[in-house]
């Protein structure tokens, strides 16, 4: 980079502020007219930003303090949740976010490093959700639970490793889209499943700590959804600190050679194949885990969830935030679940507007929202 | 099996296949010219089958009550109208994302799928709810040894191998089919042959998507009924029968499109008769778990690309 705008912490914790300030607003937004006049806010202080070159210096300082910026979300969550502590519609969104975006962490190993493409998401998220289901009830401890709801998910994505190593570009999109289309078919007709219904799961329950009870501490009665808030935002949390590991270490240099030119990275002596198991198979860990902790937190699942469209939702999550930038998923994730909530009156018309929408930014900002940036070996102590 | 019910399940297997096979052959023409998939394909014939029925209503209201004349109008404009659409898409949307990565194409387009279903979901009248599709086809019965055929059947096959015969000549023959090769094969050097590329590539969306019309109006009338859903499967289905003849290869398109129809075929009269346990309804199942397993065998299609790899 030609010049280097001046880095500052302090700036970069008022744009934090300034986000979470507008996203509890939105929260807790009522009426059509609050979002609008919040949208409207949003995108004039979005350009007066961009105008005086803040937004610039805020990215800068995100890149160069990255403990902050991860820090400053963390608090930002706790304080949206301490500020709704009694509402359950907002806390389950707010873990919903969290959720999903656990989930992107996982499809971002495999679109955005390796460049496996991925449309089952919503399948394998869906995978987990039921071994939940299924496993919960038999008095598993949890925690296991929810570790074999990735796992699990990673099994069965075992099915597809062969097909996926050997296609590649559309033949391999075929692939997840087939299975994505063949896991709701069976579930819907398999009876044992819940079939169309579904079935339900019980509350997640750690070591007597049971999840789905509301908490009372003196007068203040806490919703049991803060638990899972909680509880998500620590599984989002440890995900993104493994896939930012991930992305820094050496598997991650070579997942992006992979990406890149396979050619060249064969070339290296990189295993083309064994990095795209591992990246299939961690990305649907990571999806399934985050299922599992969904499918207990709603406690229902049913086959209509997990349909090819939630897969195109999830794949738009990650597209609008920046492909292979895990700090876009957050709040592309947050926009695509909690705008259709908050706008009633686009309630019915949402895939069309996510559609829409997605065009638009693939035509005129095919990067995304926030773009991932070059690699920087070094991040704090400036760009060489 | 008696001879009867085995003669519907043929007669069903052939009929989907044509279906399938239309619906391939245009995956298959974009994908030659472009090297794009278009995966809003199924939804074009979607809108196709939407068109002729809107068509059919307004035909009503001007009180115009000869099938025939209906079935004639309706075709054409369904057919004229979705080509159209499919020019327009490739102009705006495929066009502008040529030298972009291919899964942005791949999104895009299935976005644009997304938007069609919904928007003929939420504005056409009662869109939600399926829509019965007028029978305006003969229905005579005809008996052989055993058997029955109905007229409708025979004449919409029929057509479909006539039509599937005649884009072929068309491509096989014709100047402007082959104008359509030459980009397909290779672009730039079709351009400095004096071929518009921009035009040849929007005629050839047109004619796909016309292809596609037509399979919705098939599909309408075979079923008496259409829905707004009806292209996401379809779309897959053809894509994946395209993928699996070999993508950009006219005849695996068309083989494919019988093969996926043969395997749901198996999947819904084999399998229950192997295990009692397998109801019918695991077909698609059946299907799609077969269509990954030829992928794995075969990744790129029975009939492959003359060149798999361009550098």
């Amino acid at each position: 980079m030609a010049t280097l705008s001046k880095i500052s912490k302090p700036l970069l914790l008022g744009a934090m502020l300034v986000v979470f300030v507008l996203a509890g607003e939105l929260l807790r937004a009522e009426s059509q007219l609050e979002v609008a006049s919040l949208f409207v806010i949003a995108i004039v202080l979005g350009l007066i930003a961009r105008r005086f070159g803040w937004m610039r210096r805020a990215a800068d300082s995100a890149d160069a303090y990255p403990r902050t910026l991860g820090l400053a979300c963390v608090l930002g969550v706790c304080a949206l949740l301490a500020f709704f502590h009694e509402d359950h519609f907002a806390l389950l969104l707010l873990g919903s976010v969290l959720l999903y975006s656990t989930a992107c962490l996982g499809l971002n190993i495999q679109f955005g490093y390796t460049g496996i493409v991925n449309f089952a998401g919503a399948a394998f998220f869906g995978i987990g959700s039921y071994t939940a289901a299924v496993l919960a009830k038999t008095g598993t401890p949890h925690l296991l639970v929810l570790a074999a709801g990735g796992a699990m998910a990673a099994l069965i994505s075992c099915l597809l490793i062969l097909p996926v190593l050997r296609t590649r570009g559309h033949y391999a999109a075929l692939v997840t889209i087939a299975f994505s289309i063949l896991f709701r078919t069976f579930l819907e007709v398999n009876d044992t499943l819940g079939g169309p219904q579904g079935m339900k799961v019980p509350a997640l329950n750690l070591f007597g700590w049971n999840l789905g009870a509301n908490i009372e501490i003196g007068d203040i009665e806490i919703s049991f959804y803060a638990n899972y808030v909680l509880f998500a935002l620590a599984l989002c949390v440890l995900a993104f600190v493994m896939v930012r590991r991930l992305e820094r270490s050496w598997i991650g240099v070579a997942m992006d050679m992979v990406r890149t030119d396979e050619v060249a990275a064969s070339v290296f002596g990189v295993s083309i194949a064994r990095l795209k198991v591992i990246a299939f198979m961690a990305g649907n860990f990571l999806v399934g885990v985050a299922g599992a902790v969904y499918g207990m937190m709603t406690s229902y699942v049913a086959p209509n969830n997990f349909t090819f469209a939630d897969s195109l939702i999830l794949v738009s999550m990650l597209l609008l935030g920046g492909i292979g930038n895990p700090w876009g998923i957050l709040p592309a994730a947050a926009l695509i679940l909690i705008l259709p909530e908050k706008l009633q009156f686009i309630q019915e018309y949402r895939f069309l507007l996510y559609g829409v929408v997605i065009i638009l930014i693939l035509l005129f900002r095919p990067q995304g929202l926030l773009p991932r940036s070059l690699r920087n070996f070094f991040p704090g102590r400036g760009q060489a | 099996m008696s001879l009867e019910i085995f003669s519907q399940y043929l007669v069903n297997g052939l009929m989907l296949g044509m279906i399938y096979a239309m619906v391939a052959v245009g995956f298959t023409l974009f994908f030659g010219v472009l090297d794009v998939i278009k995966f809003s394909h199924g939804d074009v014939l979607m809108v196709g089958g939407f068109v002729a029925l809107a068509t059919y209503g307004g035909l009503k209201a001007v009180a115009i009550d000869n099938p025939w004349l209906q079935l004639l109008v309706m075709v054409v404009v369904a057919v004229v109208l979705t080509a159209g659409l499919g020019a327009l898409v490739a102009r705006f949307l495929v066009l502008p994302l040529k030298n972009a990565p291919p899964l942005n194409t791949l999104l895009i387009t299935l976005m644009l799928g997304l938007v069609l279903r919904e928007a003929v979901r939420l504005f056409y009248p009662n869109g939600s709810n399926p829509q019965p599709f007028p029978r305006l086809l003969p229905t005579t019965q005809w008996q052989f040894s055993g058997f029955t055929v109905r007229a409708d059947s025979i004449i919409l096959l029929l057509t479909g191998f006539l039509l599937i015969g005649g884009l072929h000549l068309l491509i096989t023959r014709t100047k402007l089919g082959l104008a359509i090769r030459a980009v397909a094969q290779d672009g730039e050097t079709a351009r400095v042959m004096g071929i518009n590329f921009q035009w040849i590539v929007l005629l050839t969306f047109g004619l796909g998507s016309g292809m596609a019309a037509l399979a919705g109006v098939m599909n309408g009338l075979y079923y008496n009924e259409t829905n707004f859903g009806v292209g996401i499967l379809l779309g897959v289905i053809g894509f994946s029968a395209a993928i699996l003849g070999g993508l950009g290869n006219f005849y695996g398109a068309i083989i494919g499109g019988f093969l996926f129809a043969a395997l749901q075929m198996i999947g819904a009269v084999v399998l229950p008769m192997l295990r009692a346990d397998i109801p019918s309804a695991y077909k698609d199942v059946f299907a799609f778990a077969a269509l990954i397993v030829l992928i794995a065998w075969k990744p790129t299609g029975l009939i492959a690309e003359k060149t798999s790899e361009r550098v």
